[in-house]
């Protein structure tokens, strides 16, 4: 496999939600690639669908929630129809998750110990002592102070930082190829998201996963991600490098999206909502598409 | 404040809460007088003595020493009677509550966290199931398993495992919505592994309050079943034979009917008392 084939790809990912007999789109045909090391950013406002691409990579997508047409690959092989026994081998060593919410991440029951611990035995076939080793490294990589201490507590002792901290060395513990990143900080003070950020993008760069971002602060797709994916609706609107899109963004929304984002370089800048019109013309197109789709 | 209370060990604060030192005090004497009753009860409770029939307690007018809490219309010690009667009792509410617990828990955790139509099943059948009435239900399964300690504790257990089936489904769909489900699925536990090994625990708290109340109901409808004669034969002493035989005196003698009744009533109080103490005790660690 050449260097540049993509570790996950997404072609034409349609899924839907049962509600009452009607079925609601929720993806409308999404296309997304990430390559190996790369850091693709999956912008779009509330409802847009971009938890969701990351729920159907990983398999935990809603219960009444249908993949309706079009494929996933990881690693060059088809996912959406895998069976929950090959899935699951696919798991931590292939992709793992940084979740949004670190408070109800961790399992309340039990010491932050046992739980990292857990993911390198069933991964990685560590025993009791290895494990606990490599859970102390892995805590110290990301900058927790007094470890050993840290592995004797439950999660209620910890504090939001220092839970999605935890949640990262989870992710990071079996090395995936890729990890799904689902609004790591929003729950997260603004100076602790700083560190948070930080910490996530120098895991990242120093051992070469490909991460998928899902955010909706364009401010931080600028600084982290390399590529970037517009979402709307469940339909992708823009889609190149960065620095492209920043630049020059070529859809009407991510303009839009833009002007509506704080800036600290020109603090006098009033911020703009999206327009109703645009707003408009864009549910408009989403509905003509779901008429061509059903027809 | 709630990160202080958290430190300290679960055990610690349960004990300093005053539900908890009460219920839990109550029913650890309640243990001991059943375990040690052939060494503690003043007579035999089976014996009989006909020339001292119908003695008032030892603070009555004409009560008698020997007797604590006076005898019945054969001349049965009422204190010995008691204290084997609790025997009957602890091991009917302990072995019920745990064998309606270990059916509701199983399935209220598979409709639950499976859903669909599994849940679907099972919740309709936990309605069926709840719209016969108990006590009704209860004798016609006594009466076709015929009267015994076992058939009671089955009855108990056939009829209550709904309650626990429906709070542990309830409580299992609010934790199989927390992140850290989706974590472990992400993670690649299988699903049972997912199932008892962390919602159960989660879960475990809830259980112990259920159980702890599911006790107390056991103790009222094993004295139900015993005061229509369902229970146990006359010759062990239970608390509700004891007041089923003592009405049919209790002009003469109201000892015979009030004493069995207030071991009934402490017992079951002392059992809340514990029960809502745990609640308040295991929840906010837990849900933290």
């Amino acid at each position: 496999m050449s260097a540049d084939s993509p570790i996950l790809a997404i072609e034409g990912l349609h899924l839907e939600i049962r509600a009452d007999r009607r079925r609601i789109p929720i993806l409308r045909g999404v296309d997304l690639t990430v390559t190996p090391g790369e850091v693709h950013g999956l912008v779009g406002e509330s409802g847009a669908g971009k938890s969701m691409v990351g729920r159907v990579v990983l398999g935990i997508a809603p219960l009444r929630s249908r993949v309706s047409g079009g494929t996933v690959r990881f690693d060059g092989q088809e996912i959406t129809h895998l069976s929950e026994g090959r899935r699951r081998s696919l798991m931590g060593r292939g992709m793992a998750l940084i979740p949004q919410d670190p408070m109800t991440a961790l399992n309340p029951a039990f010491r932050i110990g046992d739980q990292i611990t857990e993911v390198l035995r069933l991964h990685m076939g560590l025993d009791k002592t290895a494990a606990r080793t490599r859970a102390l490294a892995l805590l110290n990589d990301v900058h927790i102070r007094k470890p050993e201490r840290v592995l004797r507590q439950y999660p209620h002792e910890l504090s939001g930082g220092m839970r999605q901290r935890v949640l990262i060395a989870i992710a990071f513990s079996c090395q995936p190829k890729l990890i799904i990143a689902d609004e790591p900080t929003t729950a997260l003070d603004v100076t602790v998201q700083r560190q948070v950020l930080g910490l996530i993008k120098a895991l990242q760069a120093e051992r070469g996963t490909a991460l998928l971002f899902i955010t909706h602060d364009l401010g931080v797709v600028a600084k982290l991600c390399d590529r970037i994916t517009v979402l709307h609706d469940g339909r992708v609107l823009e889609q190149g490098a960065v620095a492209d899109v920043f630049a020059a963004p070529q859809h009407a929304y991510t303009r839009a999206l833009m002007k509506a984002t704080p800036r600290y370089d020109r603090p006098g800048d009033e911020l703009q909502p999206v327009p109703a019109a645009l707003t408009e013309t864009l549910n408009a197109e989403a509905l003509a598409y779901d008429e061509v789709r059903d027809a | 404040m709630a990160e202080l209370a958290a430190a300290r060990p679960v055990w610690r604060q349960a004990a300093s809460n005053w539900r908890i030192r009460i219920g839990g005090g109550f029913l650890l004497f309640l243990v001991a007088v059943a375990l040690l009753a052939p060494w503690i009860a003043p007579h035999d409770p089976i014996d009989q003595d006909l020339l001292m029939q119908y003695l008032p307690p030892v603070w009555a007018e004409k009560g008698e020493a020997g007797f604590i809490f006076g005898t019945d219309n054969l001349g049965r010690d009422i204190l010995s009677r008691l204290i084997y009667g609790a025997r009957i009792a602890l091991i009917v509410s302990v072995c019920a509550a745990l064998a309606a617990g270990l059916i509701g828990t199983t399935l209220g955790l598979l409709a639950g966290y499976v859903g669909g139509w599994v849940d679907q099943a099972i919740s309709r059948l936990v309605e069926i199931w709840m719209a016969f009435p108990a006590v009704l239900l209860s004798i016609v399964l006594v009466a076709v398993m015929g009267t015994g300690l076992h058939s009671v504790i089955i009855a108990i257990a056939v009829i209550d495992w709904t309650r626990f089936c429906r709070v542990v489904r309830a409580e299992t769909m609010a934790q199989k919505a927390q992140d850290y489900v989706a974590s472990a699925v992400t993670i690649g536990l299988p699903s049972r592994r997912i199932l008892i090994r962390e919602i159960l625990p989660n879960v475990m708290p809830l259980l112990l309050v259920l159980l702890t109340l599911e006790m107390g109901i056991a103790v009222i409808v094993e004295a139900i079943l015993s005061y229509v004669g369902l229970s146990l034969s006359s010759e062990f002493p239970t608390w509700g034979s004891m007041i089923g035989a003592g009405r049919q005196y209790v002009n003469q003698a109201p000892w015979l009917m009030v004493l069995p009744i207030m071991a009934v009533i402490a017992t079951v109080l002392a059992l809340n008392a514990l029960g809502d103490g745990l609640k308040d005790t295991l929840d906010p660690v837990m849900r933290k």
